[in-house]
């Protein structure tokens, strides 16, 4: 132990140990005593116990084992305060208890694989398909992420009630129907891990496509969500954890050019290209890459690899559409869905002339599917005004104006609807 | 920890041999469980034109014919097993017949001390 403790730069390792390892030791804690609330309390302990006993007896050897074992610990105290209140807990106390000597025995042998492994078990049981969607959501952006039940409210423009209301729901199923602390087994792992995707990319686009008002007082869920697949990425190998954090990654590169100084939209033809972001564009494109030379290729990879193929066009007329139908080609084989087939068209459209997207569009939107979507009219008129046809193209952006419901999407509609009577 | 699987499926899409079929694949099923000690009860149920629900309200007891609700799909049965966790109970559900044409539904069974064993 290092004697010579000066009391700032111990604050200042505490805290950085705690935003760097905070959520890994907690997902520990879950797992040794079995409880999201006891957990968080003793992690909580443990880390302002950290603050008083390092100053006064220097930095112990494995700072991540010291503060695993205190908050052990700290949760045996409180359960013994419990005690007394509740049969079941004493129950709970005497398991903690009788494990005592080799837990004391292995704490040391505690490696990143150990931590990185709990923080997956923390992970797979918070996006557990068993809980509700909306509860997945909240409950990996409270207990992987760190957020506060009030911070996940203002970022989704709900009450703090609601969302206390659906953590407490979640953690009494996961508790009620003893959904597992545990890694998914092999076979299970690709249907669990589009459950745990689909959150980080929900997550993503929540703060991705959040209107640029109140954008001030909400915390960031894309970067939030960028945050977890990196971190997913670095301790589970899986093709399409890379795959989305590319497109995220990709995505993000381009959020400062996609609105106007009064929060408009700017569709990625008439975006500001030197506004792009080149160092994610490259990291993005760089995962993109290695998936493909790895050959197992999913649903977010191809999406990636589309988003790529338009990040390295260096303006919009350079844009490769014959690789980027070609990749819809492979979505619409992986992921059937006329909303794929719509962006296809659209693609089609770009690489073959207005008149080839223009039938394929009135195919889709006579089967029916995408008849009440906004963005299949406005394609529709899209064609329309690229072959001069002004007057079916404004029938057509009304028809998407009447479904469309976010208003920087009216008002691009209605500005496009204006042109056709110039 | 103890789960109840409910089957829930339409009635009318099974043909006389798959009920036989799936009669046999579930009892199979169950034969397995119990060698592997996760077996507590299982049984079809009869259709649901053979069912009565009765209610009592202001003491007054009514009884009518059919279930308790006219849904598309139908209480046709139950497992009842003893596992580790819902992983466990989910891997089992998704291996009874029905769950190709209908719904399982997994419930956990909440421990009631002052029964009768």
């Amino acid at each position: 132990m290092s004697t010579t403790a000066h009391s700032g730069d111990i604050k200042d390792l505490v805290d950085d140990l705690y935003r760097r390892e905070g959520r890994r030791i907690f997902a520990t804690l879950v797992r040794l005593v079995g409880d999201f609330e006891l957990a968080e309390e003793a992690m909580q302990e443990a880390f302002s116990a950290a603050l008083e006993s390092w100053q006064k007896d220097g930095v112990p050897k494995n700072p991540r084992a010291w503060l695993v074992s205190t908050g052990r610990f700290k949760a045996i105290d409180s359960i013994r305060r419990r005690i007394r209140f509740d049969k079941k807990v004493a129950v709970m106390a005497q398991e903690l208890e009788a494990s005592y000597e080799s837990f004391e025995e292995n704490i040391e042998g505690y490696d990143d694989e150990t931590f990185n492994d709990d923080l997956l078990r923390l992970v797979f049981t918070c996006c557990h398909p068993a809980l509700a969607s909306d509860a997945r959501v909240a409950l990996t952006l409270r207990e992987i992420c760190g957020l506060t039940t009030e911070e996940i409210a203002s970022a989704f423009l709900t009450s703090a009630g609601t969302i206390a209301q659906r953590i407490v729901s979640a953690k009494a199923k996961i508790r009620d129907t003893r959904i597992p602390y545990i890694v998914p087994s092999k076979d299970d792992l690709p249907e669990r891990l589009d459950s745990v995707l689909a959150v980080i990319y929900l997550v993503f686009n929540e703060g991705y496509s959040a209107s640029s008002g109140a954008e001030a007082v909400r915390v960031d869920l894309s970067s939030k969500a960028i945050h977890l697949g990196r971190m997913l990425n670095e301790i589970l190998k899986d093709p399409e954890v890379s795959g989305l954090l590319a497109l995220m990654l990709l995505h993000e590169s381009r959020r400062e050019a996609r609105v106007d100084s009064a929060g408009d939209l700017i569709l990625l033809e008439d975006q500001d290209r030197s506004l792009w972001k080149r160092e994610l564009i490259e990291e993005g494109s760089a995962l993109v890459e290695a998936v493909y030379a790895g050959g197992e290729i999913g649903v977010y990879s191809i999406q990636a690899a589309i988003s790529a193929v338009h990040a390295r066009a260096k303006t919009a007329a350079d844009t490769e559409w014959g690789s980027i139908v070609a990749l819809y080609d492979l979505l619409l084989r992986a992921q059937p869905s006329s909303v794929v087939a719509l962006n296809r068209a659209v693609a089609i459209s770009m690489r073959d002339g207005p008149e080839s997207g223009l039938d394929l569009i009135e195919e889709l939107l006579s089967s029916g599917e995408l008849s009440e979507y906004h963005l299949s009219h406005a394609a529709r008129a899209d064609m329309l005004r690229r072959l001069g046809k002004r007057e079916e193209a404004a029938a057509a952006y009304k028809e998407a104006l009447t479904l469309a419901r976010q208003e920087p999407e009216r008002r691009f509609l209605e500005r496009r609807l204006k042109e056709m009577s110039e | 920890m103890k789960y109840m699987l409910l089957v829930y499926s339409e009635e009318k899409a099974w043909t006389e041999d798959e009920r036989n079929q799936c009669m046999k694949d579930s009892a199979r099923l169950c034969h397995e469980l119990a060698e592997r000690g996760q077996y507590v009860d299982a049984s079809p149920l009869h259709s649901v034109t053979a069912a009565t629900s009765l209610r009592i309200r202001d003491g007054k007891r009514s009884i009518t014919d059919g279930p308790f609700a006219e849904t598309t799909e139908q209480l046709g049965g139950y497992y009842i097993i003893d596992v580790e966790n819902l992983d466990e109970a989910i891997e089992i559900a998704s291996r009874i017949p029905p769950a190709k044409k209908g719904t399982i539904e997994i419930r956990p069974i909440e421990n009631l001390v002052e029964l009768p064993v």
